[in-house]
């Protein structure tokens, strides 16, 4: 491995962990959306908000750590996809900025429509942030940020059939894995109704996520040509793996093996995401600029890679400690 | 260089727009960092104490601060996330070129970062979860945590004003970086040690006279009991003993850009001609070159640039008039700051000599009147300090090397963003001083509970 593809795989990690505990995040909002009114609908918020509360502002790092590895590491093409796709980009800032500030302002409040105005704020924003990533993703892989724009459209390199699959595929993704892992708490907590729903949930948006895969597969063969010979081709394997780990997931949810079935859920997302990478490589922006050509200074991604594994060192333990004690149920409420 | 920027400012009618959003969402952002940097060494102090000192007051005071730490950490953390989009999205010229020269702190800060916000998890969500010394043991990697993220990350702005770490005879003779680039020359530029100091210092002074400020409205109102008191005395303690220092790290700050960055100390001062003896002038408005109405002490300038009254001072005529920043602007910002600063030293000295002589607060209205005064002064004065500095870097994006027109998007129409934006925060701010003012009033802190349970004796 070349010194600019042990950053991007760095990177793709970070990808990898913030689509998986991000997206679970990001859709525990959609499910609260979701959730209607009187006490089914507090009780169900009541899970997500124990769910996400300790955990999702370090999920969120993930995507500083991408950023910022991005662009110390390929500086041209963090400058053209930024910039180019900065329509969708600033709508999902905005719907960050919302989001998290919408999920801190309703525990905060306790009048009841002061918290229905917020959490709304907070649901909605967890829909259209993972869309429009989701977009900027279509965007990319279909090789729609050339290298070095000049003059851009605000419009053309998102709206078109591989961002709005992207985009859905995202909202859908999200909502499965929140699905499984809220199961799961809501299982912990010996919740038998909520676990139930939320297990008729996963089961019914990994359906859904899936068909969404599979009519992609058409939209990718007419819109996206280089991408979709690139999953079928290197990144079938991965992709075959993404949609095994997806069944897997439905018949642990089925059997009521929740905790399998985030790992399942984990392993099927991080396979699509892996699965992208090795279908898109080498290119790093298709048909643009490939890994070694928009890689910046060698002595800053040496710098970089050992700051990062010192720095490891001092944040991974305690952030695999925070979601196993959070997982264990160690910082929930006392009841 | 003077073409390139020339033709781009002729194709990016929204260069102001973009300056605008940037400084808008920076504005808003350090505001809150400041007490994301300095608020968590209050309750996690206020929690120590408590528990050393066996004092309930202390311990519900660190509690109902958690809350509001609690609200203050998330709405940072997200409200930061923006300006990492805006980088690329506003600014693609300065990434593409320099993303891997300057790139280097900003992912040590994501890891501080990373840091922060898992022990905030932990630290929220562990009251009464964990015994009270582990407790307070996990809330101090968020102290250290801050502190190390602030500092990465004005290393990053330190560079923008002492660009080092790579070959700028080359860059400005080729437009391209790719000799011997150093991200550790550009992280430990000679800007850095004066203006990161510079900069944790005021966001312990924004936390601390922003949360006594509340307290000291508090005992206006008449609620004087101990709790209140000592709501007031940790936070204003803790900023008052700072203030002192940061005048003269301020001045250590304005002496090192007489050796550095002459223009920018020139448009501080609002000095036109390069002068031996260069007189102080204090107040007074710039017009046509020169400060008029204010008050001049003669080599007062050279006297504190230079620690030598008959020291020559570069003026503003030093280089051509496209390279010099908007003097008054710059000026009026740093004489509200400096303005302001003084003001809290002296009411830092009032409180100092109460303290001393009698061991217990002024007790006069004026005081309590000036503290709650004090607390939105202080992020004025850091405000005005941002735009001295930052505004007194123009035209430079990276001093000397890039102007800004040469880093803006060539992205139509970026001013919608910004529209857009100006509405989204002023919500935000609607949104966040309201929760802040409900927590604030949401309960008697008589009837806030202190945890009986998972007592151990200390």
């Amino acid at each position: 491995m070349t010194l600019p593809e042990v950053v991007l795989a760095v990177m793709w990690v970070g990808v990898t962990l913030y689509a998986i505990f991000a997206g679970a995040d990001f859709g525990a909002g959609a499910w609260d959306l979701l959730a209607g009114g009187g006490r089914a609908g507090q009780s169900q918020r009541r899970l997500i908000e124990h769910s996400i509360g300790p955990v999702w502002e370090a999920n969120h790092v993930w995507l500083i750590f991408v950023l910022v590895v991005l662009w110390t590491g390929f500086p041209t093409a963090f400058a053209a996809v930024m910039s180019t796709l900065y329509v969708p980009l600033t709508v999902a800032a905005v719907g960050i900025i919302l989001r998290g500030a919408g999920f801190a302002f309703r525990k905060s409040v306790e009048d009841v429509a002061l918290q229905r105005l917020f959490g709304m704020l907070f649901a909605a924003s967890s829909v259209l942030t993972p869309f429009f990533l989701g977009a900027v993703a279509g965007a990319v892989a279909s090789g729609r940020v050339p290298a070095e724009p000049v003059t851009i459209d605000p419009f053309e390199p998102w709206v078109n059939p591989t961002s709005l699959l992207g985009g859905v595929l995202a909202v859908a993704t999200c909502a499965y894995l929140a699905a499984v892992f809220l199961a799961a708490d809501a299982d912990r907590h010996r919740h038998a109704e909520l676990a139930r729903r939320y297990r008729t949930n996963g089961i019914g948006a990994a359906l859904v996520a899936g068909g969404v895969a599979l009519a992609g597969i058409f939209v990718l063969r007419a819109d996206a040509p280089r991408l979709f010979d690139g999953l079928t081709g290197r990144g079938a394997p991965l992709v075959g793996l993404s949609a095994l780990g997806g069944l897997w997931s439905v018949a642990l949810l089925v059997r009521c093996r929740y905790g399998l079935a985030r790992v399942a859920a984990a392993l099927a997302v991080t396979a699509v995401v892996w699965g992208w990478a090795a279908g898109q490589y080498p290119d790093l922006l298709v048909g643009e600029l490939t890994v070694a050509e928009a890689a910046g200074s060698a002595t800053t991604l040496r710098a970089m890679l050992a700051s990062l594994a010192v720095g490891s060192l001092l944040f991974a333990p305690a952030l695999v400690a925070l979601l196993v004690v959070h997982a264990r149920g160690r910082l929930d409420a006392p009841r | 260089m003077q073409t390139v920027g020339v033709r781009h400012l002729a194709a990016q009618p929204d260069l102001w727009a973009a300056r605008q959003q940037m400084a808008l969402s920076l504005g808003w952002h350090i505001v809150i960092a400041c007490f994301g940097v300095g608020f968590p060494a209050l309750v996690v102090g206020a929690e120590a104490l408590g528990i050393r000192r066996r004092d309930p007051d202390l311990r519900r005071l660190a509690r109902r601060w958690s809350k509001v730490l609690a609200v203050l950490f998330a709405v940072g953390a997200v409200s930061g996330t923006i300006l990492s989009f805006e980088l690329g999205i506003l600014w693609p010229g300065l990434m593409r070129t320099f993303g891997d020269v300057w790139g280097l702190p900003f992912a040590i800060e994501g890891i501080a970062f990373f840091v922060e916000a898992i022990f905030v998890g932990l630290y929220l969500y562990g009251w009464d979860r964990m015994p009270p010394v582990a407790h307070v043991l996990s809330g101090v990697p968020i102290v250290v945590a801050g502190v190390a993220s602030a500092w990465f990350v004005v290393t990053a702005n330190a560079w923008m004003n002492q660009p080092r770490g790579f070959d700028v005879q080359h860059y400005l003779a080729t437009g391209e970086v790719v000799l011997d680039v150093d991200p550790w020359a550009a992280m430990f530029n000679p800007a850095t040690p004066p203006q990161t100091t510079h900069m944790v210092l005021a966001a312990f002074m924004v936390a601390g006279f922003g949360t006594a400020a509340v307290y000291a409205a508090a005992m206006l109102r008449g609620r004087t009991d101990r709790y209140h008191r000592l709501g007031f005395l940790l936070p204003f303690a803790m900023a008052a003993a700072i203030t002192p220092v940061q005048i003269g790290v301020g001045d250590w700050a304005a002496r090192f850009l007489a050796d550095n960055q002459p223009v920018k100390l020139a448009a501080l001062e609002g000095l036109h001609r390069t002068q031996a003896g260069a007189p102080l002038t204090i107040g007074g408005l710039y017009i046509d070159g020169e400060v008029r109405y204010g008050i001049e002490i003669p080599g007062g300038l050279s006297a504190l640039a230079h620690h030598d009254p008959d020291a020559v001072v570069l003026g503003l005529e030093e280089v051509p008039p496209d390279e010099r920043p908007p003097v008054a602007v710059v000026r009026t910002a740093f004489q509200v700051m400096v303005g302001i600063g003084t003001g809290l030293l002296l009411l830092g000295g009032w409180f100092a000599v109460v303290w001393w002589r009698r061991r217990r607060l002024p007790r006069s209205r004026a005081f309590l009147w000036l503290a709650v005064a004090a607390g939105p002064l202080t992020a004025v004065a850091l405000e005005a300090g941002w735009v001295a500095t930052e505004v007194g870097r123009q035209p430079w994006i990276v001093y000397g090397v890039m102007r800004v027109e040469d880093a803006v998007t060539t992205a139509p129409n970026i001013r919608f963003g910004y529209y857009a934006l100006v509405v989204v925060y002023a919500a935000l701010t609607v949104g966040t001083v309201f929760v802040l003012r409900r927590l604030a009033a949401s309960s008697d802190p008589e009837t806030d509970e202190v945890p009986q349970v998972a007592e151990h004796p200390a």
